[in-house]
């Protein structure tokens, strides 16, 4: 948590660096501070610490990164906080297009997300076919559910959920934890209780008993896009490029192989087409 | 975004209060015999426990967090008895936090009066226990300066009460956390209000012990 704070002030304060650096090009490849508002997902798996460096050696563009919720990383883009977004929140991010504060948007990568609960299973999701009967079950059987409550991606897909199963969730079964994707399968792991988590965080967060219960199915995919901020100060120039490189041949290959050495699976899985 | 609810805040309030002050009162408990005892007595290895009570006055907040939740978790030693992510196990983590402070003011309070005094009053004919009662009447001062800067420090830290409450809305959440996690969304809104409920929460609490301890103030010593 105090890490997210720390960024939102970074954030805001380098934007006036960030602002500078494209403006003085002189004709040649944009250069400068760049700030990628991104989602705790991509920092918490240790892909950003893979792509960041990466695509600095192939331009003369720095990069800062903050790793907030889909839903602030949208609104520092909005407020032009921000040069360029990695995100996951189809609806938000459509909205924040046609009000104008992006140029372009592209698809990157897609991971998947996962139900996972205590060893037991006791409210029996596993079998219960697919991912909204299974929170039916939970509601049913009123088996404790960790809800981040945080305006997250990933909390936005859980809501959807609960709504295609038709449950205003709510009561004692329903913790809102209003934190980041490892405190809060932390905390579902010590209260036994279930929670909806990225793959890749959840593989990467340590000292869990929790299991995965439920994956795979149309509804459980978690689309990711590079959106390029539009807005007066930003740097656009490397932006572009940005988007340009995560969504090229050699970017994809990265992000497709990317923690398999460590978790035996990839996390994320390619999506942009060849440009 | 949204302004916190009226019935929103004042469960924060109460629970806030809840916890602080009855980890106060327990630290208080604790805390003023055992630092009455560290001034007064003279055994071996005082020195010793001093200066370890003294290091705690500035034990960090989330080191007793972190060491707190590990103990209370499932896995954890004491993970039994159901304690962690609840309103007892924050109690707990703020009674350590606030313990080490107000004994380490009380001791030095109780150092800083008179060295004759003691004798003085044994001579008068006092016992044990009026011994004791009147050298806090004559400290109380700094006694109660130590429980309000107990309650300071409890009232006012954010890491133990997220390790070891886990922020969860309805059951743990408090002031502290609340904050963080509203700034953690981009709403410093709410996150300000909730800022100032909690140094008024603070003036409260400040002011009554404040007209406990200034009452009679100006009196003679003797």
């Amino acid at each position: 948590m105090t890490r997210r704070c720390l960024a939102v002030v970074l954030a805001s304060a380098l934007v006036a660096a960030a602002g500078c650096g494209s403006r003085s090009a002189n004709g040649g490849a944009p250069s400068g501070q760049m700030i990628l508002a991104t989602t705790t997902s991509t920092r918490d798996t240790g892909l950003l610490d893979a792509l960041v460096p990466a695509f600095q050696r192939s331009s003369k563009c720095s990069v800062k990164t903050v790793a907030v919720g889909s839903g602030q990383a949208i609104d520092l883009g909005a407020r032009g906080q921000a040069d360029v977004l990695l995100v996951h929140s189809p609806a938000a991010e459509q909205a924040f297009m046609q009000q104008g504060h992006g140029a372009s948007r592209l698809a990157v990568m897609h991971n998947d997300f996962v139900l996972v609960g205590p060893p037991g299973d006791p409210a029996k999701t596993a079998g219960a076919g697919g991912i909204v009967p299974a929170l039916k079950a939970i509601a049913r059987t009123k088996s404790p559910f960790a809800s981040r409550a945080d305006d997250s991606g990933t909390n936005t897909k859980e809501l959807k959920l609960w709504q295609q199963a038709a449950i205003t969730p709510g009561g004692g079964w329903y913790i809102k934890t209003g934190q980041g994707m490892g405190p809060t399968l932390t905390i579902a792991s010590q209260k036994r209780a279930y929670t909806l988590s990225d793959r890749g965080t959840f593989l990467a967060t340590n000292n869990l008993e929790s299991e995965i219960l439920v994956q795979r199915g149309q509804e459980l995919q978690n689309p990711y896009h590079v959106i390029v901020v539009k807005h007066a100060g930003t740097n656009v120039g490397c932006a572009r490029v940005f988007s340009r490189w995560i969504t090229s041949v050699p970017a994809q290959r990265l992000i497709g192989s990317f923690g398999k050495s460590r978790y035996g699976q990839a996390l994320f899985h390619p999506d942009a087409r060849a440009q | 975004m949204n302004p916190p609810g009226t019935a929103l805040l004042w469960e924060l309030i109460t629970r806030t209060a809840t916890v602080s002050v009855s980890a106060t009162a327990i630290a208080m408990a604790i805390g003023i015999p055992a630092g009455t005892a560290l001034g007064l007595l003279r055994f071996r290895g005082r020195r010793g426990a001093a200066a370890v009570v003294n290091t705690g006055m500035a034990l960090p907040t989330v080191v007793v967090g972190l060491v707190v939740a590990l103990v209370l978790f499932r896995s954890g030693p004491l993970g039994s008895l159901n304690l962690i992510y609840t309103v007892r196990g924050m109690i707990i983590a703020q009674v350590l936090i606030a313990a080490p402070l107000i004994t380490g003011i009380t001791m030095a309070a109780i150092q800083a009066l008179p060295d004759e005094l003691p004798d003085q009053l044994r001579a008068l004919g006092a016992n044990r226990r009026q011994l004791v009662l009147r050298l806090w009447l004559e400290a109380r001062l700094p006694l109660l300066a130590a429980v309000m800067a107990g309650f300071g420090h409890a009232v006012s830290e954010v890491g133990a009460a997220t390790m070891v409450g886990g922020n969860i809305h309805g059951q743990t959440q408090v002031l502290t956390t609340a904050i963080v996690e509203d700034v953690g969304k981009g709403d410093f809104r709410p996150a300000l209000a909730y800022g100032a409920v909690l140094l008024a929460l603070a003036f409260v609490v400040n002011a009554v012990l404040t007209s406990v301890q200034q009452r009679g103030a100006g009196w003679a010593r003797f």
